[in-house]
């Protein structure tokens, strides 16, 4: 942290999601479904906004590599995605961030494609 | 009035008269009793499936199993013939656990060019013979040939393994799956190879998970709330139909209606969906592999083309599901008690070429998690009424036939078993 001002986490034509990337881009399934649990709803809904109509620049800009060798700021801009697709669920269905009636019922995901 | 032909019995339920009619006891899943003879009668008498071909790419690769249920661990290798062989995972000197890696009572997978034990370091070949034994000459008489790796019935079935742990399986592998699962046998599984895995252990009889998964009697009410409401409405108020229910041998099956998601009325459907175009049913856009899935006519044996999923229920715990969307899952029952099961459940798809595959493929994982979790939670809160034995029968719907032959199934092959001499 510190006062420098850190690397860009994310490729420059996306600079407006750099505030996001800290706590969105994540690599495995389970991180960001505890992120969503730990999350509030504001939260969720400001960055399902700031997603919402830049998923097709993402989703170009990530296809412009194959998917076993892309850049580590491509990778990230990708899991992003991935977190868009973690709060849609309490987002544009449940209203918060755990589903109803599930109590601490757990399923975790323990194998997964990489990005 | 059916929204889709029954048999000429007038019912599913009584096109298969062994079955019956009446309220069902559900007293094989909550009895620790009939859980013990359960163990012997159904597990150690039952091909198991126990993973994919896929895990095990090279010669020496190999992966563990923990079998509670028949109290074992197993490892599963490729030897250097090529050939795949499961063993009991156990040292034959003095029983140490063999392989393992920081916890004995994990699961494992790796390769290697034999096994050593970690023990006193016996070393084995990987077709199991014995192929060294420490200062052997302190042994008397020590014939090595004698103590290679107890080997467990082994067999691949178009890219899944399966095991059996009884002395003399009664059924080969292919007698035992029949001509209703046989004839998936085309289907390209080697083709779907992306895979998501899930794994939960569930605070209830394994029989009662695998119910709310083989009747979809349940979805309307349970999952209402997962759709935008509109969408809601129409499914309450049509309930659920299967399009066919087919039975057997121990094995069964259901096929349902599919909806096509893109031609839905935008009220009726999550904008994310509509964005990355995916979702339950699966991603919007065909794999190179989907007219290869959609060619296997047996995932449809009732011949309802529009299909949406067919379940095949293999005795006793592994489920396969197709979507008519070119993909499929697997799902596992391991008992760990009469009330905990260990659920597992791997979602497989065309290898995503691009970011946008990718994307698709996640959409379709997340919305099943969401799907599944509340069918967990609520099976647990059965077994906690079930337990308590305020019912000794329930009724029965034609919905929920594959409940019946489930239930039904375990009874007969546990009353067998004892008819045999076969105590717990």
């Amino acid at each position: 942290m510190g006062s420098n001002r850190a690397e860009p986490r994310l490729p420059s034509p996306f600079a407006d999601l750099e505030p996001f990337a800290e706590l969105w881009s994540l690599a495995t399934e389970r991180e960001r479904y505890a992120r969503r649990l730990a999350s509030s709803m504001e939260e969720m809904k400001t960055f399902y906004a700031a997603m919402t109509p830049r998923l097709d620049a993402v989703l170009d800009h990530c296809d412009g590599f194959p998917l076993d060798d892309m850049p580590d700021d491509a990778t990230r801009l990708l899991q992003l995605v991935h977190s868009f697709i973690m709060v849609s669920f309490p987002v544009e269905v449940w209203g918060r961030p755990r589903i109803p009636d599930v109590g601490d019922a757990a399923l975790d995901r323990v194998i997964e494609p990489a990005p | 009035m059916a929204r889709f032909p029954k048999p000429a019995e007038g019912s599913w339920t009584e096109h298969y008269p062994e079955l019956g009619t009446a309220p069902v006891s559900f007293y094989d899943s909550c009895s620790p009793a009939f859980y013990a003879l359960e163990r012997k009668a159904i597990f150690e008498r039952s091909w198991l499936e126990v993973g994919r071909v896929e895990q095990l790419p090279r010669n020496g690769s190999y992966f563990t199993r923990e079998i509670q249920v028949a109290d074992t661990s197993i490892v599963v290798v490729r030897g250097h013939d090529a050939r795949i062989r499961a063993f009991h995972n156990l040292c034959r000197h003095r029983g140490n656990k063999l392989v393992w890696s920081d916890f004995p009572r994990e699961e494992t997978h790796g390769t290697c060019r034999q096994f050593v034990c970690k023990y006193h370091g016996w070393r084995y070949d990987l077709d199991g013979a014995c192929s060294f034994v420490q200062q052997e000459g302190e042994f008397f008489g020590l014939d090595r040939s004698g103590y290679g790796l107890v080997p467990v019935h082994c067999d691949v079935w178009a890219g899944f393994i399966f095991v059996h742990l009884g002395e003399t399986p009664r059924q080969s592998l292919r007698d035992f799956l029949g001509a209703m699962v046989g004839a998936l046998e085309s289907y390209p599984f080697d083709r779907l190879t992306e895979r998501y895995g899930f794994r939960a252990v569930v605070p209830a009889n394994w029989k009662i998970f695998l119910d709310a998964l083989q009747e979809q009697y349940h979805a309307p009410i349970v999952h209402r709330s997962q759709r935008p409401e509109n969408f809601d409405d129409a499914m309450q108020h049509g309930g659920f139909e299967a399009l066919h229910y087919q039975l057997d041998g121990p094995h069964r099956m259901f096929s349902s209606p599919g909806i096509q998601p893109w031609q839905l009325p935008a009220d009726q459907i999550k904008p994310s969906e509509r964005l990355l175009r995916s979702g339950l049913f699966g991603p919007w856009d065909d794999s190179p592999v989907h007219p290869a899935t959609a060619a296997v006519a047996g995932t449809r044996p009732g011949g309802h083309d529009s299909f949406g999923v067919s379940l095949f229920e293999i005795w006793p715990n592994f489920g396969i599901q197709f979507w008519q969307r070119g993909w499929y899952h697997t799902y596992h029952h391991w008992p760990i008690s009469h009330e905990a099961h260990v659920f597992e459940c791997n979602l497989y798809f065309a290898p995503a070429r691009n970011a946008r595959e990718r994307v698709a493929h996640e959409m379709t994982s997340v919305t099943f998690k969401e799907f599944a979790l509340q069918d967990d939670n609520l099976i647990a809160s059965i077994q906690t009424t079930l337990g308590a034995g305020v019912l000794t029968t329930c009724p029965l719907g034609d919905q929920e036939i594959l409940v019946r032959h489930l239930h039904k199934t375990a009874r007969d092959q546990v009353e067998a078993y004892e008819r045999e001499g076969g105590t717990s």
